[in-house]
């Protein structure tokens, strides 16, 4: 099993080989290399996980140390990877979906100029992200953390001649950066008091180690680290932006894979949040809480990538709300069966803007089932997965957490899930029926389609063959449930196992959220197919509410005139006042309001030698002042 | 036979005198000459703090204080010509292109 | 009479004091053409000295009645001191030339510096402490002012020396007060005199080791004794600015270990206060301010200034962890730091030279290896992972936290936050912003790119295998400390 160190060395190699000679392999060479490396990466992931479950299940844990990196005195950190069926379902899901991705990008990027650097930090970001989930202690797991939002960083802005995509990445780079600060001291903390940052001695030994304060302090902290990571709220507003990113790039990072991060964390980190109640009530409770509100927005968007990315937050959101009431495989489940069909929806939506010449909006969609038939049967498959429609993989793994919220105890929140269930199931159909069925409505508004092709045409193969293999996996990965369960469980050994409902329960709790899914899409088909109702109607009618989920609570503007705009006009003020030197298209938030402290300062520095001599004398004053009067 | 506390004294008032020159005074040579004291100031109290302790380390410092000095003006006054030559000022407050 | 073993054991800095009066001789010699000869003989002095420190590496040698003492703490930081002259001599080979002021004396005086900062890691005296300090500011002040018909630079020197003379007033006069109190200089007899004489609140021991850590601070340039930081690193020539913003820094640094290790070990504890509020000014002074820049020399300065700060709460922690990650991160710094400052010299187009941030547009597309190694320079002088200013960073909050200073650590850590903007942005500007008007023009010279390949090498070493460094400077304060 010492191959698992070939699952992030060969996306390594694969940025190295492109990075250095992609110059002399061409696009084909580059394409070669890039997915080969993902490729060959997925298929040592599934040797390890083969090998994995020949040893017994007790053992199923194996830690391999490539190097010692950080010494000091008795303290000593490894960059050392473990691979235990927690971290092998992640590789999985991470080489395998990156692995799809990277083929499909090889036809969605074929025209674009900067080809192999989106290669490059695609490998990367594989790296990155098997960094991430290997890792063998907290430090190694900062280091993956950090490098993947480097990467998405990169991506978002990928077309950096485009002014909103490098305000996106900025955006996300800024808004992450806040819940790494908690991420950071969060481990700091756990440095603090435990003196090591290895995992095994951490959870080892937080039991007795651990108060219920302590603990709740550290998880907390971990936990602003996987809200900023996971956009969960409030955190969540970077996701929507960086939508500006290339469409594989969003289905790669910001729904299947990085998002995810977040969910990963916690699960890997749960003994230390099971010491700590409150902190598991919080992560359930803003899970419950952002999966309901993300889901509200997603209602009334247009923009078929936005729609999307409301609904990978939504989900997100029953991800933790999944851990937060205990249900770590369930999570992981969902994590798994969200990754295929939402990587599936993003491939799909890419497809359908390659094919009307990048159109994004879906009131200038419809009737594309003709034109399109592979796109659309495989998005269809996406749309059941989501909806949770059995039995498709979205239905086990959605069904399996509102079972156990409800088992849990948390009557509310399970039924917040069952609301947001129904709510999740109309909006992907509005958006299904809109882009798929009805009368197309591209060739009026598409005029720049219009001058090339009167019709719109399926994507090449290398495109919809991803899309057929994730189609596939959403329709049928629910079945995988109990065999992951099954494989999942020695890591959640310790933790409760979840009180099993009567059959009849279950049973009832299935009719319900199946019911409310399948609710959901009447009211859609009745709205955008039948046109029994008119959507527009309803909206002028609900007034208000539908102009407040419009426009996402308005909570973009809210941040901006309560943050951005002040310490923008302060600061603008004070550039033109004083000087005009300033600023840049990078100034942000939290930025700005130190830019013009910084504007501030740098004006004590006169270039008065005299003035110099004074301060040194204040300072000398100082420190006289200190250390003899103490 | 002066106690030390005396020349300390001296020696405090004349480092003082030293700092304010610093501060107060524009001319670039007269600076120089203030830092001059301040170093003065030094020497007289490692003298009377030396004869105080019993100890020669003190005197022996103040020679070597003394080399330093003279090579600190050998420096300092290299670079007050240059500027003044080519400048036609060692006023400081008008040696003030880098700033902020 | 010097002994032999004496002799041998100072050998290093021998080399380097006659090397220097060397490098002014042949410069007599040498045709003006061919003065490049005088780099490659200065770094054969480099290399000789560093060898010898080498062969002394493990001996714990106490020279000349204590005055000078040569162990593992002043080898391992002289070897930081040689290593950043010598990446500084590359930098500076086809610098000075275009810039036409190749003369002789660049290095005699660079050569003159560093031995003047290894006086200082290895001084048993506090005459030696001065003396190296002012044998390594008096070099400096000239290199600064090496153009010297150049305003700016003519500028820079002037305020440098003022101050410096005018910092070196304060620090004197601190010596004479300890003098005073304790009747030594000699930092072992001070340690015993405080101990023996019951001084631990001796008002006047206090206020001498309160000025002698003014003087020093000047050096290191915390806050609110930088000023001169900005000014002078803009005004000098590049390499010099480079040169000055690790030798100073890690002699000063040096000598404040050496002062404090050896001499008032005991009094440490009533520092931490004052230490404390000094390195939160520092980083905090010194980020805030950077991020308002639009001149890569000046954002540099104030960046250094912020480091000294992150430097300081290594010294605060006062463990053995703590200590060691201070020579660590000298060392990483060093790396990163001057590799910033080379790749600022070779955007250069002859004598112009590209120093306003802009001026850094459309690189990334234009000069992908140099946008590469500034990049890298830049995450790592952000502590972003696997860099070496990361781990040096992880080193140095991990001392404040074990050592109890947890909310210390926090705001550094916020501190590191903030920091990531302006050298992010430099990043940004790079790769993301199309150039106004041409893009900025690069100087190939095999010396130069040897330089910034190095700081690369040794940046991403730093990060990725620390182990034997980490290491060397553990045993290097074994003898004060423990382990």
């Amino acid at each position: 099993m010492d191959f698992v160190r070939l699952v992030p060395g060969f996306p390594l190699l694969g940025v190295v080989l492109v990075a250095l000679t992609g110059r002399f392999l061409g696009r084909r060479g580059t394409a070669l290399v890039a997915c080969g490396a993902v490729g060959l990466a997925f298929a040592v992931a599934l040797g390890v996980t083969g090998a994995l479950l020949q040893t017994p299940p007790e053992s199923r844990e194996v830690e391999v140390s490539l190097f010692t990196w950080a010494a000091v005195s008795d303290f000593q950190v490894d960059v050392s990877l473990l691979l235990d069926p927690l971290s092998a379902v992640m590789i999985l899901v991470v080489s395998g979906v990156g692995f799809l991705i990277h083929v499909y990008s090889v036809g969605y990027m074929a025209q674009d100029p900067g080809f192999r650097r989106y290669f490059a930090y695609l490998n990367l970001f594989v790296f990155s992200m098997v960094i991430l989930v290997l890792a063998g202690n907290f430090l190694l797991l900062y280091v993956g953390w950090e490098l993947v939002g480097l990467c998405s960083y990169l991506l978002i802005s990928f077309w950096y001649e485009r002014k909103e995509a490098a305000k996106a990445g900025m955006k996300a780079f800024v808004t992450t950066r806040i819940g790494d600060f908690g991420f950071a001291l969060g481990i700091f903390l756990i440095f603090a008091t435990f003196h090591t940052l290895d995992y095994a001695e951490v959870f080892g030994s937080a039991s007795q180690v651990l108060t219920t304060g302590l603990a709740t302090a550290i998880t907390l902290l971990l936990f602003l680290g996987a809200v900023g990571k996971s956009a969960q709220i409030p955190l969540y507003v970077w996701l929507p932006d960086a939508m500006e990113g290339p469409t594989p790039v969003s289905a790669l990072i910001h729904a299947a894979t990085m998002v995810t991060a977040g969910v990963y964390m916690v699960t890997r980190t749960h003994v230390l949040f099971e010491l700590a109640p409150i902190s598991m009530l919080v992560v359930a409770v803003i899970g419950a809480a952002t999966a309901f509100y993300a889901a509200t927005i997603a209602t009334a968007q247009d923009d078929i990538k936005r729609v999307l990315a409301y609904s990978t937050i939504s989900q997100l959101g029953y991800m933790f709300l999944a851990v937060g009431v205990g249900a770590y495989a369930a999570g992981i489940f969902h994590l798994t069966t969200h990754a295929f069909f939402k990587a599936l929806m993003f491939l799909g939506a890419g497809s359908v803007m390659h094919a009307l010449a990048g159109e994004q909006d879906i009131q200038k969609m419809g009737g594309l089932r003709w034109t399109m038939p592979l796109t659309s049967i495989t998005f269809l498959a996406g749309w059941l997965a989501i909806s949770g429609i059995p039995p498709f993989s979205g239905f086990f793994s959605k069904d399996e957490i509102l079972a156990s919220a409800f088992a849990s105890g948390q009557i509310l929140l399970w039924l917040v899930g069952v609301i947001t269930a129904g709510i999740t199931a109309f909006y992907m159909s509005r958006q299904v029926f809109l882009v798929f069925f009805g009368e197309p409505r591209y060739s009026q508004h598409t005029a720049i389609h219009a001058e090339h092709r009167s019709v719109p045409h399926e994507s090449p193969w290398i495109m919809t063959i991803p899309l057929a293999i994730l189609a596939v996996l959403a329709a049928l990965g629910g079945f995988l449930g109990p065999v992951l369960e099954d494989f999942l469980g020695p890591v959640f050994a310790a933790s409760e196992a979840r009180q099993s409902l009567p059959p009849l329960n279950e049973a009832a709790l299935i009719i319900l959220s199946v019911a409310a899914a399948g609710l959901g899409i009447f009211i859609a088909w009745l709205g955008y197919i039948r046109r029994g109702v008119d959507p527009k109607l309803v909206a002028a009618r609900l007034g208000l509410v539908y102009r407040l989920v419009r426009n996402k609570y308005y909570v973009d503007e809210v941040y901006h005139a309560l943050l951005i705009r002040p310490v923008w006009q302060a600061a603008s003020v004070l550039a033109t006042a004083v000087d005009q030197a300033g600023i840049d298209g990078v100034v942000n938030a939290l930025g700005s309001i130190m830019q013009s402290a910084g504007r501030g300062l740098r004006r004590v520095q006169t270039g008065f030698v005299r003035s110099y001599a004074l301060i040194f004398l204040v300072g000398v004053l100082l420190v006289l002042a200190i250390s003899t009067l103490r | 036979m002066v106690p030390v506390a005396n020349y300390l004294i001296l020696s405090a008032v004349l480092f003082t005198i030293g700092v304010l020159g610093v501060l107060i005074r524009r001319n670039a040579i007269v600076i120089f000459m203030s830092i001059e004291i301040m170093l003065n100031a030094a020497n007289l109290a490692f003298i009377a703090l030396a004869d105080a302790k019993g100890s020669l380390a003190g005197q022996v410092f103040v020679f070597f204080v003394l080399a330093v000095a003279a090579a600190e003006v050998a420096v300092g006054l290299a670079i007050i010509v240059a500027i003044s030559r080519q400048q036609g000022t060692i006023d400081v407050d008008e040696i003030n292109l880098l700033k902020w | 009479m010097p002994t032999t073993q004496e002799l041998i054991a100072i050998s290093p800095e021998i080399i380097l004091a006659l090397w220097a009066l060397s490098v002014m001789f042949l410069d007599l010699l040498i045709a003006q053409s061919r003065k490049s000869i005088l780099a490659y003989w200065s770094l054969l002095g480099l290399l000789l000295a560093g060898g010898a420190e080498f062969s002394l590496w493990g001996r714990e040698e106490i020279l000349f009645q204590g005055a000078f003492v040569q162990d593992n703490l002043s080898l391992f930081l002289d070897l930081v001191l040689l290593l950043a002259t010598g990446l500084s001599l590359l930098m500076a080979k086809g610098y000075i030339k275009d810039l036409e002021m190749e003369h002789g004396e660049y290095y005699t005086l660079t050569l003159f510096a560093t031995l003047g900062g290894m006086l200082m890691a290895g001084a048993g005296d506090l005459l030696i402490v001065f003396l190296g300090l002012e044998v390594l500011s008096l070099s400096l002040y000239v290199l600064s002012g090496f153009r010297r018909t150049e305003p700016m630079a003519q500028e820079a020197s002037l305020k440098y020396f003022l101050l410096g003379a005018f910092a070196s007033g304060f620090l004197l006069y601190g010596i004479a007060l300890v003098f005073g109190s304790t009747g030594t200089t000699l930092l072992g007899g001070i340690a015993v005199a405080i101990t023996e004489g019951g001084l631990l609140g001796d008002p006047l021991l206090l206020l001498g080791l309160g000025l002698l850590g003014v003087g020093l601070s000047f050096k290191v340039a915390l806050v609110p004794f930088h000023m001169w930081t900005p000014d002078v690193y803009e005004g000098a020539p590049t390499p010099v600015a480079g040169y000055m913003s690790v030798v100073a820094k890690a002699a000063g640094f040096a000598a404040a270990l050496r002062i404090f290790l050896s001499a008032f070990l005991q009094l440490a504890g009533d520092w931490t206060l004052l230490l404390s509020l000094l390195a939160l000014l520092t980083m905090s002074g010194g980020n805030i301010i950077a991020l308002a820049q639009s001149n890569m020399k000046r954002l540099l300065a104030y960046s250094s200034i912020a480091h000294a700060g992150y430097i300081l709460l290594g010294v605060i922690a006062l463990n053995s962890w703590g200590l060691s990650s201070v020579l660590f991160y000298l060392a990483a710094y060093g790396f990163m730091n001057l590799g910033a400052f080379a790749v600022i010299v070779a955007l250069r187009d002859g004598e112009r030279e590209y120093l306003a941030l802009n001026d850094y547009a459309g690189l990334g597309s234009r000069h992908p290896l140099l946008a590469l190694s500034m990049a890298i320079f830049m995450l790592s002088l952000a502590g972003v992972p696997p860099t070496a200013g990361f781990l040096a960073k992880f080193y140095i909050f991990g001392a404040a936290v074990q050592a109890g200073y947890g909310w210390l650590a926090i705001l550094a850590v916020l501190n590191s936050v903030l920091a990531a903007f302006y050298y992010l942005r430099v990043i940004v500007i790079m790769y993301m912003r199309e150039p106004a008007g041409q893009v900025a023009k690069m100087t190939h010279s095999p010396a130069l790119a040897l330089a910034i390949f190095l700081a690369v090498i040794g940046t991403v070493q730093l990060g990725l295998f620390p182990a034997a460094v980490v290491e060397l400077a553990q045993a290097s304060l074994f003898p004060f400390l423990g382990s």
